[in-house]
């Protein structure tokens, strides 16, 4: 199985009254609520931590998008994928992603990616979201009913782009091109990996299926919760007469190590509790822009969305007790959390575990111990589930020898005119 | 009223509409929120023929996957009007059906002979925002779009729902509504109305309920003064729906309108 340190680099510094005084951690969130000097310090934590998780072996580092957001601050991830190629060697560098329906034209993120898998020496996995409804919808002003289909546009322009030597016209719906010619173009051939993070929509799944691509389910609800999607998934591939490689499929889990089950609790509640009722209190009004879901997705789920109301009424009061029982969080020592992780791993058939070990307002330190612990006790032990299996959805890199490195120290400057 | 089913452009559109009375042909048109049938039509019909359809992707109508902006749905109602046998008609479109009509008008005046605009959208000032519908839920949309939500005119525009299932239905028919409609209103509700509404050559009724808390009536003055032949009526005690609010007087306003 491979392991992956996946990050969201959330505000950690919303106040105890957030809840009472703002209606939405997105979207509309305060802006007098965000102080760029803190801002400066988180980022630099945060690129320190991923760096950190290259070091201590993970397989993948990842970086997500997200905007007017307070609990990820990354509206450009290609910024931290490119800030995080200098100073890691192996990891794969996995952004997941950029939603392409927001880009105009979307060859931009075609260029972007492909200087992405240049720089990092072909590390990249490329990430195609359609995107979250407060990001989409609310924020980038994409009509909902027509995202969808500009998504799936904006990937064969891209997959084309990045494919084809010669130039070629573009005669889409949503964007026309006369010219295209991406310069540069990735290393990995035909193209990087492809990871189709998502929720649980119906069309997703099949489209994922059929292209043969990977899917990430990125839930914040934990294994328990995940289960009912990836059945369907997997079973949409028995449908289609597809293999059952657990490789194809990704899952987000938050998780938590510490030296006892007892203390992971003292370590890690308050930083959980400050994730679930801070950073997810979100304007409902916001969640599903009326066109974001298709209707067919609608009509499959409308009865769950009572129940999503009735979790989302009962969030703010949600302590460790929740999290551990409803799997939200896996945590505990190291070996109730291998544990727990191999037994999610196997229900929901993943081959690819992304772990969240920096959540909600964690301090730099416990991120340090947290992956330290992961990394030291909680990897070796699950690391060899699916080693049956091959992973045709990873990372094809440059040879070790081909690679290039930044200088290990700069040759002495003589600044022209001081400098501060 | 009479449900019927209209083939359009060779049955590439399927459209839902209904139909009743005798008399000048009158096209209503309904907003976001679908069509909504109550006693205003059959009052209508009593002096009108009155078509009231279903716009593509609403309710069973078909064929909104070929309709891209607000200028290809104005013109497939030349469409709908030929599949009718209509060569001209008296068109009273409300809310975005108001936008819709106007476009209309503006892009082929000789098939619109008067027009009705009742609470339309389509205009924009940055001071005057149109409420964003589209986050409310139908409890919360409520105190915008009506005057009094005690009143026997919300019970007829809003039925309770009968079952659990009715509940979900109409939920699946609002989402679907505002899905078809946020392709025209998404996420502002001016597609360029102002650069074509001076063709408008139809005399014009601009009605408008004084409560509207969800299209400012401060827009009725904007649609006049871009309309070379028109007039403003403000409803009192009337907010978003004054078919159902204020249903007598608003149909006696277009008879009125319409018949002299």
């Amino acid at each position: 199985m491979k392991l992956h340190f996946f990050h969201l680099m959330p505000y950690r510094f919303l106040p105890d009254d957030f809840r009472e005084k703002n209606r939405s951690v997105w979207v509309d969130v305060n802006s007098r609520l965000f102080d760029p000097a803190k801002g400066h310090q988180i980022y630099n934590e945060n690129l320190d931590e991923l760096e950190f998780a290259d070091q201590m072996g993970f397989d993948g580092i990842c970086v997500n998008e997200h905007h007017q957001n307070a609990y990820g601050l990354m509206p450009s991830p290609n910024l931290m994928a490119a800030a995080l190629t200098r100073r890691t060697q192996n990891a794969g560098i996995v952004v997941l992603g950029n939603s392409i329906a927001l880009y105009n034209p979307p060859t931009r993120v075609a260029e972007e990616f492909a200087m992405l898998d240049c720089l990092s020496g072909g590390r990249l996995v490329a990430g195609f979201p359609v995107g979250t409804s407060m990001d989409t919808n609310f924020t980038y002003g994409q009509v909902p009913v027509t995202l969808r289909d500009r998504y799936y546009e904006a990937h064969d322009l891209i997959m084309k782009a990045w494919t084809e030597p010669d130039v070629f016209a573009f005669n889409g719906k949503y964007t026309q091109l006369r010219y295209v010619n991406v310069w540069p173009r990735p290393v990995q051939k035909p193209h990087p990996p492809i990871w189709i993070p998502g929720g649980g929509s119906i069309e997703t799944w099949e489209w994922v299926s059929r292209m043969d691509y990977m899917f990430s389910y990125l839930s914040y609800f934990g294994h328990q919760r995940g289960l009912s999607v990836m059945k369907s998934f997997w079973e949409e591939l028995a449908r289609l007469g597809k293999d059952d490689n657990p490789y194809r499929a990704g899952f987000l889990q938050f998780v938590a190590v510490s030296e006892t089950d007892a203390q992971a609790e003292r370590d890690y509640a308050e930083h959980a509790e400050y994730f679930y009722n801070r950073c997810l209190h979100i304007y409902p009004g916001f969640a599903d822009a009326p066109g974001y879901r298709t209707l067919r997705t609608v009509r499959a789920g409308l009865r769950s969305q009572f129940e999503r109301q009735v979790v989302a009424a009962a969030s703010g009061q949600l302590k460790w007790k929740n999290f551990m029982e409803d799997g939200y969080v896996i945590g505990g020592s190291p070996e109730t959390v291998a544990q727990k992780l191999e037994e999610a791993a196997k229900a929901l058939r993943v081959g690819h575990l992304m772990v969240l070990l920096q959540f909600g307002s964690m301090p730099p330190e416990l991120v340090r111990k947290n992956t330290e612990l992961f990394a030291k006790k909680v990897m070796p032990r699950i690391r060899g589930l699916w080693s049956e299996y091959e992973d045709r959805w990873w990372i094809n890199p440059l040879p070790k020898d081909q690679r290039a490195a930044p200088m290990a120290s700069l040759p002495e400057a003589v600044p022209a005119g001081g400098g501060c | 009223m009479e449900r019927r089913t209209v083939s359009v452009r060779d049955g590439l559109f399927q459209t839902e509409l209904l139909q009743g009375g005798s008399g000048d042909p009158l096209l209503f048109l309904h907003g976001a929120g679908g069509l909504r049938e109550g006693g205003y039509l059959d009052d209508l019909a009593e002096r009108f023929t009155v078509y009231a359809p279903s716009h593509p992707g609403f309710g069973a109508s078909e064929g909104f996957e070929r309709i891209d902006d607000i200028i290809d749905l104005a013109l497939y109602y030349h469409d709908l009007m030929d599949a009718l046998g209509i060569e001209s008609a008296h068109v009273v479109g409300h809310s975005m059906g108001g936008m819709l009509a106007a476009e209309i008008a503006a892009l082929c005046s000789h098939r619109v002979r008067r027009l009705v605009l009742a609470n339309a959208v389509g205009l924009w000032r940055d001071e005057a925002p149109v409420l964003d519908f589209f986050v409310l839920g139908p409890d919360q949309l409520l105190p915008y779009i009506v005057h009094d939500p005690e009143s026997d005119a919300v019970r007829e525009a809003f039925p309770a729902p009968e079952s659990q299932d009715d509940m979900i239905e109409a939920m699946y028919q609002r989402i679907q509504s505002y899905s078809s409609a946020g392709k025209f209103l998404w996420p502002i509700p001016d597609r360029g109305l102002k650069r074509r509404i001076h063709r408008i050559a139809a005399p014009t009724l601009i009605v408008w309920g004084e409560s509207d808390r969800l299209v400012p009536p401060s827009y009725a003055e904007d649609f006049r003064s871009s309309i070379g032949d028109s007039r403003v009526v403000i409803m009192k005690e009337c907010a978003h729906l004054p078919m159902f609010e204020k249903r007598a007087e608003f149909v006696s306003l277009v008879t009125e309108f319409l018949t002299t």
